[in-house]
């Protein structure tokens, strides 16, 4: 079989037997309704507050004085406030939200005892409350990625453990007799969070490894909580939604695999570049560094596949919100990971370290790869969940190009502010107070790019809201123009 | 891929594979360092920190301190540590055994403290750069602390700690009144004067 399709002819030939499958996906849609709108309710208050702290430290990093001086307003907490905000708050409410719904849907079940997932799904935002209510009060771990204190961090798991086991017993009681793509990515990254969420809990937090043993490990989960947790959930997303939405397979079922498999075995291993010139052994630091080379293959493989399956399609791409977002958040995976290789190799490597060019590098990967994969996501779920169509196409759009200029700034920006920054620390005759000096109004650019994002943000906000609470049915899709070919009728 | 067994060996091979290779086996490799001497029967390094440092450590992790300053040094020939001054060699992971949390960090907004308690050894230049950072380097961008600071009327006669800041400074106190460091001021100071990369290792000599 050299194609793949989200729902496999066994299953459309019995549906249309017994009953039009669109109407058994209406059926699975309202058994998920209210865990699923509970999620991305609470994602998107998670952006607008990650967003507000974003805003906080940026301008706060160019002009110091700007805000007042009280203690829980300083850079080092705002800063890990907006981390853990759009981290655990807005990324993770998305995956459950998003990735649970693509996975129940997959297993063509109904899902039951959805009580269970909103009742884990509101401890979790609770746990998260007190963690970013602790890192301000000062109760900061200064700790990368894990900066919530560790009283909080054992219902963090507790609660993922449950809403993750309902995502798995989804998958051990599914009724397809077919296994598509994003289930493995979906399957994998429920696997591989909470045994790197416990693991680095363990070693670093709770029973502190001894000496630099807890950054080679903070670094292997800092690295993974992208690599095995972001990026399979968007990259199962980005495999279900194009070929849906286009209704067309998936171009090849063997590059597929390939990705899946190459990534779970390299992106493992990436993590340690983070810690080049560091003090741990250099084997570790040469296995990292081959590992992120390596990652070019899954990189490429799922890339070219995405590729070739959009290919001629751009037109519906371009007017579909759903894709527009979702196709712009493939291409930056692409880009970014690519980038991701080269910063690993020690050439690179001694000019960006220790700079803002990582710092565009992270947002890069974690917006526009993953938030604008969810963004997607998040226009093409809520009508199902709904009933109900967007109100306005005009707020879509001004949403996607607030954000997608608003972050091309932003890396753009910090990516060459960084490598000047890098270059001219290597510098001894420049000053360090004027390598610091020449950083501002690259650091201003990001202030800029990012208020773009923030009110893009704020209209998605706004938009999601009158969705939510509106009354009006529209027929037909929302669409940014309406397409003059039949038989599209998703979004 | 239909069968869930074998997808699932596979999940969590790959990710067993990476926790043992980089996580346990650095910890099999060197999570069991001690202290060693140069030559038989000499001073042991590194030394254990002193409390009230220990204390001032609090203070800098609570401060999110990490997100802008790294305490690495790398070799000489790599960047330019060497060449600023942020250290004589590399550090090593021996180095770091006494650290309860190990604060290397990964970003270099503002300078390298691995060795600053030996290039800025005056305390109050401390006190006056976490006070108003720009009195002390005029193009910095690192945060005011002020709030680790109290205004007090003077008493009998000024306090001995007491900050004394150049002349015409604004922001200094009306007559009559001084500002003076807290508690947690004088730890976090203390930590980050005893912040030394003085003594040689046997893996890690000085560079030339």
């Amino acid at each position: 079989m050299n194609t793949i399709s989200p729902y496999p002819e066994s299953f459309q030939e019995k549906q249309s037997i017994v009953k039009p499958y669109k109407l058994v996906f209406a059926e699975i849609d309202a058994s998920m309704r209210f865990p699923v709108v509970f999620f991305l309710s609470c994602a998107l208050v998670w952006l607008i507050i990650g967003t507000v702290f974003a805003l906080l430290s940026s301008f706060t990093l160019h002009s110091p004085d700007l805000l007042p001086n009280w203690e829980w307003l300083t850079f080092g907490r705002i800063r890990s406030a907006h981390l853990n905000a759009v981290s655990y708050g807005w990324a993770n409410n998305a995956v459950f939200g998003v990735g649970i719904w693509v996975m129940v849907r997959l297993c063509q079940i109904r899902l039951r005892y959805g009580w269970v997932v909103i009742t884990a799904g509101v401890f979790w935002n609770v746990a998260v409350v007190i963690g970013i209510t602790a890192i301000l009060g000062g109760q900061i771990t200064s700790v990368e990625w894990l900066e919530m204190p560790k009283y909080v961090t054992p219902i963090l798991g507790a609660s993922f453990l449950m809403i993750g086991a309902w995502g798995i017993v989804s998958f051990l009681y599914r009724e397809s007799s077919h296994v598509y793509v994003s289930q493995w990515y979906l399957l994998a990254a429920l696997f591989w969070f909470p045994w790197i969420y416990v693991a680095v809990q363990t070693m670093v937090i709770w029973f502190p490894a001894r000496g630099t043993v807890q950054a080679i490990t903070n670094w292997w989960f800092g690295h993974n909580v992208l690599g095995l947790w972001y990026t399979p959930v968007a990259i199962g997303v980005v495999y279900y939604l194009i070929p849906k939405v286009l209704g067309r397979p998936i171009h090849s079922y063997y590059l597929s695999a390939l990705g899946f498999w190459t990534l779970a075995l390299f992106y493992n291993w990436a993590g340690v570049h983070h810690l080049i010139g560091g003090p741990i052994p250099v084997w570790l630091v040469s296995s990292g560094i081959v590992a992120s080379v390596m990652m070019v293959i899954p990189v490429m493989v799922t890339g070219i596949n995405h590729h070739l399956t959009v290919v001629g399609y751009f037109d519906k791409v371009w007017h579909s919100p759903t894709l527009r977002f979702v196709v712009f958040g493939a291409m930056s995976y692409t880009l970014v990971s690519l980038i991701g290789s080269t910063m690993a190799l020690r050439e690179v490597n001694v000019v960006t370290h220790f700079t803002h060019f990582t710092v565009a590098h992270a947002h890069h990967g974690i917006y526009a790869f993953f938030t604008m994969v969810m963004f997607g996501s998040i226009y093409y779920v809520m009508p199902r969940m709904l009933n109900r169509e967007w109100p306005s196409a005009l707020l879509i759009s001004v949403h996607f190009w607030c954000v997608a200029i608003g972050i091309t700034i932003y890396v753009g920006g910090l990516t060459i502010g960084g490598w000047i920054q890098g270059l001219q620390m290597n510098n001894p005759e420049i000053l360090f107070p004027d390598v610091v000096k020449h950083t501002i109004p690259w650091l201003m650019s990001r202030s800029l790019g990012g208020s773009l994002m923030a009110l893009g943000h704020l209209v998605f906000f706004v938009h999601f809201t009158w969705m939510l609470f509106s009354k009006r049915v529209k027929s037909g899709p929302t669409l940014f123009r309406e397409l003059k070919e039949e038989g599209v009728s998703s979004r | 891929m239909n069968n869930f067994s074998s997808l699932f060996i596979g999940i969590l091979f790959t990710v067993a594979f990476s926790f043992a290779g980089i996580v346990i086996s650095s910890q099999i490799q060197y999570g069991k360092l001690t202290p060693v001497a140069m030559e038989e029967g000499e001073m042991t390094y590194p030394r254990p920190p002193v409390g009230i440092a220990e204390q001032g450590k609090e203070v800098y992790l609570s401060m999110g301190c990490i997100y802008c300053h790294s305490q690495q040094v790398r070799r000489k020939g790599f960047g330019a540590d060497f060449e600023r001054g942020w250290g004589n060699r590399q550090t090593v992971p021996r180095d770091y055994i006494f650290q309860k949390r190990v604060v290397l960090g990964t970003m270099r907004t503002g300078p390298d403290l691995m060795t600053v308690g030996e290039r800025l050894t005056d305390p109050s230049w401390h006190y006056l750069h976490l006070y108003d950072p720009k009195l002390t380097v005029p193009s910095s961008i690192m945060p005011q602390f002020k709030f680790l600071f109290k205004t007090q009327k003077v008493k009998d006669a000024p306090s001995a700690n007491a900050l004394k800041f150049p002349a015409g400074y604004e922001g200094a106190p009306a007559e009559g009144y001084e500002i003076v460091p807290t508690d947690r001021c004088n730890d976090l100071v203390h930590y980050l004067l005893s912040l030394k990369l003085n003594y040689e290792l046997p893996e890690a000599r000085f560079s030339e």
